[in-house]
């Protein structure tokens, strides 16, 4: 998206005839048809599944009362909530940003019998249903389980606990940190690194002063992803958390509020989830607009 | 990723080399495949194993059970609903983003990223208070007779409402690389937009455009959030195959919920087939 204009840019450099301003010109008078039906039909269809749905939100907290809609927000079992989907998230996306980092480094860097086949798993979070994940992981984790029956005696339980709440969120968006890293890690210019090493750096060196620094923006974008796509989390949630107050994160809180028939108390969750969302969002884009002008100087 | 060798004093020449050492090396790398093994293998080798631990009868029973079937047919029928439907939108949104200029642009991706940043949960809950029973239109479509929530359109919108980015998302990058010269020759030579659009522009999206139309399945058959919320859990009616795991998992039964996910599992495993199949098609060809 930021390279159309200066392409367009390019095309236009030449030609004499151009008067207009140069950027745009070409393609906004270009001859190509369609875009009256295109967009028409891209803005009534955003319209009916997102503009009207949302617009009803917002008609409907408008018809509440405030000040009841601010105490189902904030009562102590919400604020547990969101306490548990903020801090869970947070540690799955640290997890995913260290492991994320790891697995991208190596599939990139590294060539191994199998690695086809781990890049191809990385992305089996995304393609798994998150109830499917959820189930098995639960199973793995429980006292019984494959994992369990060595890590319960041990006194970790990852089934039914905010630990298991962990397990899933890490579990569904581990794809982001690699994907996100991959293409960057392939990008990056090999002559910074052979030059620190003719200085006379180490390879820890190098690692640390020359090539995480120029990964990190991208790695903090992954790690975003990956909080953003946490936080949101139902699916596979629903599975390992066993139903209990201890694990409760936001989503599940509204949802048994909706079984409830509490609209209010649903919405009231509704609009925090949304909230945070959108602040994420911010960030994030933020933080893709520092990392891209980080790494074209 | 700790170094394991600490700087070396700049007095000792080291070799102008950009890699580890070979420990370092194997190190990393049986480290990445021991995560990614213990983390992402060993889930899904699990899901098979518990669904045959009571061997072939107990499985092949869950498997074909009444509900599990209408399950099956109702997964594939939102599918089939909803994953054109959005195909036409995303060739539609990315032709008009990427072939034009035209103001809030910004505005209009913002929107079509907005299921990637919102709960799935929430998603349905907005289709429920704009057409449930006491939704903006509750009153007017019981009047008509018409039922949306707990019933097959409200899980169409709501799965329509989580996937529609996938294919659009796909798409906008890759006729944005490509640009309008072919398109703009073959209406020079006279053709009309028609015909441009369909053997000149689709033919060179072809592989983002069928990468996108499996992401978008994917994601489609197996959500469960939005469309938990909106779907009522009438057995045998408004159960996909995810409720239906859910479902059976909540009745304790130890193989069932397992059996129908591996059919869940085995639409997953043939996603990425086809995914790297399509990568790998797509890089031979360019």
């Amino acid at each position: 998206m930021t390279r159309s204009p200066e392409t367009a840019g390019e095309e236009n450099a030449g030609l004499p005839f151009e008067s207009a301003p140069p950027a745009p010109a070409r393609r906004s008078s270009g001859p190509l048809p369609g875009l009256k039906l295109t967009l028409g039909f891209t803005v009534f269809y955003l319209g009916i599944i997102v503009l009207l749905p949302v617009a009803a939100l917002v008609l409907r907290s408008l018809h509440l009362s405030w000040p009841q809609l601010w105490t189902l927000a904030t009562n102590r079992r919400a604020l547990a909530a969101y306490e548990l989907s903020l801090g869970a998230s947070l540690a799955a996306a640290l997890i995913n940003a260290v492991f994320g980092s790891l697995l991208a480094w190596v599939l990139v860097r590294y060539r191994f019998p199998g690695r086809l086949l781990l890049d191809g798993l990385v992305d089996f979070p995304f393609a798994l249903p998150t109830a499917v994940a959820g189930l098995t992981l639960a199973n793995l984790f429980a006292d019984h389980g494959w994992l369990g029956r060595f890590l319960v005696p041990l006194g970790i339980r990852g089934a039914f606990t905010p630990l298991g709440v962990i397990i899933a969120l890490t579990f569904v968006g581990l794809p982001f940190v690699v994907r996100t890293l991959q293409p960057v890690l392939e990008n990056l210019d090999r002559d910074v690194e052979e030059a620190a090493a003719c200085l006379g750096a180490g390879r820890a060196r190098t690692f640390l002063g020359v090539i995480a620094p120029t990964l990190f923006p991208t790695i903090l974008t992954g790690f975003g992803l990956s909080f953003a796509r946490a936080l949101g989390e139902y699916g596979s949630i629903k599975f390992i958390s066993g139903n209990l107050p201890r694990t409760e994160i936001a989503p599940v809180l509204m949802v048994t509020r909706l079984d409830q028939y509490d609209y209010t108390g649903a919405i009231a969750v509704a609009l925090v989830l949304m909230l945070f969302s959108f602040i994420l969002l911010f960030t994030l884009n933020w933080v893709q607009g520092w990392a891209s002008k980080f790494q074209q100087p | 990723m700790t170094p394991l060798f600490p700087a070396q004093p700049e007095t000792r020449p080291t070799p102008p080399s950009t890699g580890e050492s070979a420990l370092a090396r194997w190190l990393l790398i049986s480290l990445a495949v021991g995560f990614a093994s213990l983390f992402l293998l060993l889930p899904l080798i699990n899901v098979f194993a518990q669904a045959f631990a009571g061997g072939w009868a107990p499985y092949w029973r869950a498997v074909t059970d009444r509900d599990t079937g209408s399950a099956i047919r109702l997964t594939f029928l939102v599918s089939a609903i909803s994953v054109p439907l959005n195909v036409a939108f995303g060739l539609a949104a990315s032709w008009a983003i990427a072939k034009f200029h035209f103001r809030g642009k910004a505005f209009l991706l913002t929107f079509i990223d907005l299921p990637f940043s919102v709960s799935p949960v929430v998603g349905g809950l907005l289709f429920i208070l704009l057409f449930g029973a006491n939704g903006l239109f509750g009153d007017w479509l019981d009047a008509h007779h018409i039922k949306i929530i707990f019933a097959l359109p409200g899980i169409v919108l709501a799965t329509i409402f989580v996937t529609f980015p996938y294919v659009a998302r796909e798409l906008i990058p890759i006729m944005q690389d490509q640009g309008s010269e072919q398109e703009e020759a073959a209406l020079t030579l006279g053709a009309n937009g028609w015909q441009t659009f369909w053997r000149v522009t689709v033919p060179s999206v072809k592989w983002g455009l069928l990468y996108g139309i499996i992401l978008c399945n994917s994601r489609a058959m197996g959500e469960f959030g939005a469309v938990e919320v909106v779907s009522g859990h009438i057995a045998g009616q408004t159960d996909t195959l995810p409720l239906r795991v859910d479902k059976l998992y909540n009745e304790f039964d130890p193989v069932a919920p397992f059996a129908v996910a591996t059919l869940l599992a085995v639409l997953a495993l043939a996603t990425l087939c086809v995914k790297l199949f399509l990568e790998w098609k797509s890089r031979d060809e360019t």
